[in-house]
């Protein structure tokens, strides 16, 4: 077999993209209603290249240009779940997808429960989304919040090469629909990963301690998903040195939320911090801070902090690096959970 | 100055991206509104099919008093009536195949009782118990479409699977003159083209989006005329002429299940109720109008028609009439039963399986169901 990547069981370094591109391929592999469609993702292979080759295997009736239209697009996805397909949608970039959200909103995310369960939608969204490639306006937005706040949608964005293969194949065969955030500053990060382990579908409502604390004196969970979960990594290594033992909690899923793992890593660390690149304000963080302050109140030696992007649009490209949360605004945070110093007015968080 | 710019040099003629895909000439609609009844052509309409379309004609408008009357008792939260629109839900509910699809919006419940669904069932989410009382599967009919035109790429995403899977299935989808002029309707009509999707487009110009009359909606010659546009063809139809309306769209149907690609057939037609019960059709409209469209009644003109042929005696029309009272009466024993919901259904079909929140909120449900039911038994 001549792929990509190889079908044998060995690890072999791999970017993110050539992950994605892989699950894809597997799903239509397996299963002959998948049917991958969007704006350049047949000839071109997808301006991400990550439908690469799929139209040459598959045929153009597996996978489509479709005309440039985000709502047809979706829309005629539903129409196409209907009648049996599983429909794997490409919105070109995070904020190219607005136009396709009534038909999200008022159709994919609740045509199970109005019909009562006759008619899901297995339905997946692949979103390029998040910022640090440079790009310009509207090709940078972190917009996973609109898609928490709907009911009958699932929210996951993968961190990993492996997790970005695993979760896609998941996403597919969800029966519901499903906003797949692909982290697009992680497209060409690479991992030794291989195709075939069968641990490499987690399923879908899952978080993952992707590095434990060992029972040091001050800890701390560090939560997060997508972009930001590399930036913890990294900050939790920095913060050895200051004496802290970091475990960092990779929640995978945004909806369904893994309360269970989240809860678990913070009683026993005591401290928490949640790290996204999306605006603060009305942010999943806040979500995720009243969740774990709801449910383990008597255990925190702080309070749940957020370490955020600004509550401002996306900057231009090159004043975004000022924007994103990198490791040392996470460290400063992490700084400020010796909570007996102090908390004083105007502090930013 | 580059070399291009200099006079004299060399410019290439690009390919000709420019043409037209098609001619535009055959798609373009008639002049005037198709009609057959009172023609010399409707002599050759079936005397089964006038029938039909006349029992159903007379149920239907029977149906829409009824659900009217229904939301004046209390029994429906809103009704959009089709009343002076029941020769377009008729023709529509009729002209398909069982394994077709019709995509209805909000006010085409008749349409969707006519192929079958039960009258009840229909009225589920105006009644407010759910939003949708039926199984979209048992008779393929499409969830009734509340957002404007959110459906019509839906059919076109139906056919085009069924087409893919080698099924000869048809979508007829449904939308009024309002919905037109979504962003929705361009996108499903273009990819129903671009695809060469097996769906035909039913606009139903009852004159009105709510209080907006069509000159304010559309600069448009004819709504068929948008059909060129796409490159699929336009037919204008007199949406009050039964046996005309059920013809253009069997052509349609014909031409769609044959390969032939998707149609937009423009019924016009007349709107003689409000938009809803809420609604105060007097402030936007004379009553001149409505009466003048009163005098071109979809149920009058087939019956002159078939009186003209001998089809139809006062029999016959005595004979529709007891059926639709019968349907009538049906409704309204049926509609003044209070509906039995179990709250905990809400968390039923969010999704395939609950997530663990919803476990969490469904178990607080409960116990706030078996308090109630506690307070309840202590009272008596």
């Amino acid at each position: 077999m001549t792929t990509a990547i190889g079908a044998d069981t060995a690890r072999k370094p791999a970017t993110m993209a050539q992950a994605l591109g892989r699950a894809l391929r597997d799903a239509m592999a397996a299963d002959p209603s998948v049917h991958v469609l969007g704006e350049d993702v047949g000839t071109l292979g997808g301006v991400f290249r990550i439908t690469d080759g799929l139209a040459k295997e598959f045929g153009e009736d597996r996978c489509t240009d479709t005309p440039l239209a985000e709502a047809g697009i979706l829309g005629t996805a539903v129409g196409m779940a209907m009648y049996g397909l599983r429909p794997v949608v490409e919105m070109q970039f995070d904020a190219f997808a607005y136009p396709s959200f009534e038909q999200l909103i008022s159709h994919v995310s609740r045509m199970r429960n109005r019909t009562r369960g006759a008619m899901p939608m297995p339905i997946t969204v692949r979103v390029p989304y998040g910022g640090g490639i440079g790009g310009v306006e509207h090709h940078s937005d972190s917009s996973e919040i609109y898609y928490m706040a709907t009911p009958g949608l699932h929210v996951v964005a993968p961190a990993t090469v492996a997790d970005a293969y695993g979760l896609l194949r998941a996403a597919i065969a969800s029966d519901d629909p499903v906003i797949f955030l692909e982290p697009k500053r992680l497209y060409w990060s690479k991992a030794d990963w291989s195709a075939d382990a069968p641990e490499q579908v987690p399923p879908i409502g899952r978080a993952v301690v992707r590095r434990p604390a060992t029972g040091g004196r001050r800890s701390a969970t560090l939560i997060s998903y997508g972009p930001s979960v590399p930036v913890c990594l990294e900050a939790a290594e920095a913060a050895r040195a200051e004496g802290w033992d970091l475990e960092v909690v990779d929640l995978r899923s945004l909806v369904p939320f893994d309360d269970d793992t989240v809860c678990a890593s913070v009683r026993r660390t005591g401290r928490a911090v949640v790290v996204h690149e999306a605006t603060g304000f009305g942010g999943p963080g806040g979500e995720i801070a009243a969740r774990v302050t709801e449910r383990c109140f008597h255990h925190l030696e702080a309070p749940v902090l957020r370490v955020a992007g600004f509550d401002i649009p996306y900057p231009p490209p090159m004043l975004e690096r000022h924007h994103l949360p990198g490791v040392d605004r996470v460290l400063d945070a992490v700084a400020r959970l010796q909570w007996e110093s102090e908390w004083t007015e105007g502090s930013a968080v | 100055m580059t070399v291009l710019e200099q006079p004299g040099a060399y410019r290439p003629t690009p390919p000709p991206g420019w043409q037209p895909r098609v001619e535009a000439g055959p798609l373009l609609p008639d002049a005037e509104p198709y009609r057959l009844l009172g023609t010399a052509a409707a002599a050759g309409i079936s005397p089964d099919l006038l029938t039909r379309l006349h029992r159903e004609l007379v149920r239907g408008r029977r149906y829409n008093t009824q659900a009217t009357a229904l939301t004046r008792q209390g029994r429906l939260a809103v009704y959009p009536s089709s009343t002076g629109q029941e020769a377009c839900q008729v023709a529509a509910g009729l002209v398909l195949e069982d394994r077709d699809w019709l995509f209805p919006s909000y006010r085409d419940t008749l349409a969707a009782v006519v192929r079958g669904l039960d009258p009840v069932d229909a009225l589920t989410l105006l009644r407010g118990d759910w939003h949708s009382g039926y199984d979209p599967h048992a008779h393929r009919v499409a969830p009734l479409c509340t957002p404007l035109a959110t459906q019509l790429p839906h059919a076109v995403g139906l056919a085009h699977a069924a087409r893919l899977k080698g099924d000869d299935v048809v979508a007829l989808a449904l939308v009024g003159d309002g919905g037109t002029s979504e962003g929705d309707f361009h996108e499903a009509l273009n990819f129903a083209a671009v695809w060469h999707a097996p769906v035909v487009f039913l606009v139903q110009n009852n004159g009105f989006a709510i209080s907006v009359p069509l000159a304010k909606q559309t600069a448009a010659p004819s709504l068929a005329h948008k059909a060129v546009g796409y490159g699929m063809p336009g037919r204008l139809v007199d949406g009050n002429d039964v046996a005309a309306v059920h013809q253009v769209l069997a052509e349609a149907v014909r031409r769609a299940r044959g390969g032939g690609g998707p149609t937009l057939v423009e019924a016009v037609t007349y709107r003689i109720e409000a938009h809803t019960n809420a609604d105060d059709a007097t402030r936007y409209r004379p009553d001149s109008e409505v009466e003048a469209w009163r005098a071109h009644d979809p149920i009058a003109l087939l019956e002159d028609a078939m009186r003209d042929r001998r089809l139809l005696d006062d029999e016959g029309v005595q004979a529709a009439r007891e059926s639709a009272e019968r349907l009538a009466a049906d409704l309204r024993t049926r509609m003044h039963q209070d509906a039995v919901l179990d709250p905990m259904e809400l968390f039923e079909h969010v999704y395939a399986d609950r997530t663990s929140q919803l476990r969490e909120q469904a178990a607080q449900l409960r116990a706030e169901l078996d308090a109630e039911a506690g307070d309840s038994g202590k009272g008596e």
